[in-house]
């Protein structure tokens, strides 16, 4: 992982991609957004969406679950360097979140991030804030997620 | 599916509602974390208490995720909702703690009728997650698109 004097603006992370399986859609929707386009082929048929479409809940959470796998692959390669591992996380929020099309089951969702400021934290002088512009596109190379989202990022113990 | 009760016509702006109480338990918030935010100051104790949020706490989208779910429960499936465009706004102030009762206060900002489709429109939502004492842990502001019951024309 790198420290927050390491993270430069235009930094971009691939992230990989998800395929939004019915049974994944449904899964999530049933704990947490059980409305009927997302728990039901037919209803969801039958409404404005015309399929079954993932909760937008779920197409953002899967963007954190890529960007939390990048982040321990990062970590552990820096242990394997011998290297210090800087902390990331948590966050402070996010915003501009745009759930610009539907995830339809079947669907796959390539993910990314790039960062767009960086900016020492005035509460958390130990830790800078990484602000990045977090995307995701579907198989036909359209834009389904994006949002703007804010880390804290620690920064190098022996930087002044 | 039943007939919705509540279209644009019925969201009031300055409502404030309260849902709840949900008890939010160590396990679910590991297994959201495994799930979809496996990083250890959501996974492990001991780990947690290493970083910034000093104990164990869930993930933020956790919180946003157990948000939604308050106001399916609330009013969401009882409305003829069309979703959401997005979420202006998500700020996580403080760490939800394995353990607390939530409750969401729910607060309808404004709202509007959308100018390219008469059928339906936007109600726009604070929803704020709190604790027992009612500390703020997570604010949402989103606005919910809502079928009008009489569609208008367009503006």
């Amino acid at each position: 992982m790198k420290f927050f004097e390491d993270v430069l603006v235009g930094d971009v992370d691939e992230l990989g991609r998800y395929t939004f399986t019915p049974d994944d859609i449904k899964s999530f929707a049933h704990r947490f957004d059980p409305q009927r386009f997302h728990i039901d082929e037919e209803e969801a048929a039958r409404s404005h969406f015309g399929a079954l479409c993932a909760s937008g809940w779920h197409t953002a959470s899967m963007w954190m679950r890529l960007a939390a796998d990048q982040r321990r692959r990062e970590a552990e390669a820096a242990i394997t360097r011998g290297e210090p591992v800087a902390q990331w996380g948590p966050a402070a929020g996010f915003r501009e979140l745009k759930w610009l099309k539907p995830v339809y089951a079947g669907d796959t969702i390539a993910y990314r991030a790039e960062v767009i400021e960086t900016r020492v934290s005035q509460s958390r002088p130990e830790s800078g804030l990484v602000v990045s512009f977090a995307s995701g596109d579907n198989q036909k190379g359209e834009r389904v997620i994006s949002f703007v989202s804010t880390v804290f990022v620690q920064r190098r113990p022996d930087m002044p | 599916m039943p007939e919705p009760k509540l279209y644009f016509e019925d969201f009031e702006p300055g409502a404030v509602a309260v849902y709840g109480p949900r008890l939010v338990t160590r396990e679910e918030i590991i297994a959201f974390a495994a799930e979809f935010d496996p990083q250890p100051m959501h996974l492990d104790e001991a780990a947690a208490s290493a970083t910034l949020l000093g104990g164990l706490a869930a993930s933020g989208w956790h919180a946003c995720a157990l948000t939604m779910r308050m106001i399916c429960d609330g009013f969401v499936l009882d409305a003829a909702s069309m979703g959401s465009p997005g979420v202006d706004e998500v700020r996580w102030l403080k760490p939800l703690r394995p353990g607390t009762q939530v409750r969401l206060r729910a607060t309808i900002v404004d709202k509007r009728a959308s100018n390219s489709r008469p059928d339906r429109g936007f109600v726009n939502y604070l929803f704020e997650m709190i604790d027992e004492t009612d500390t703020v842990l997570t604010t949402i502001t989103t606005p919910l698109m809502v079928l009008r019951r009489v569609p208008g024309t367009a503006a």
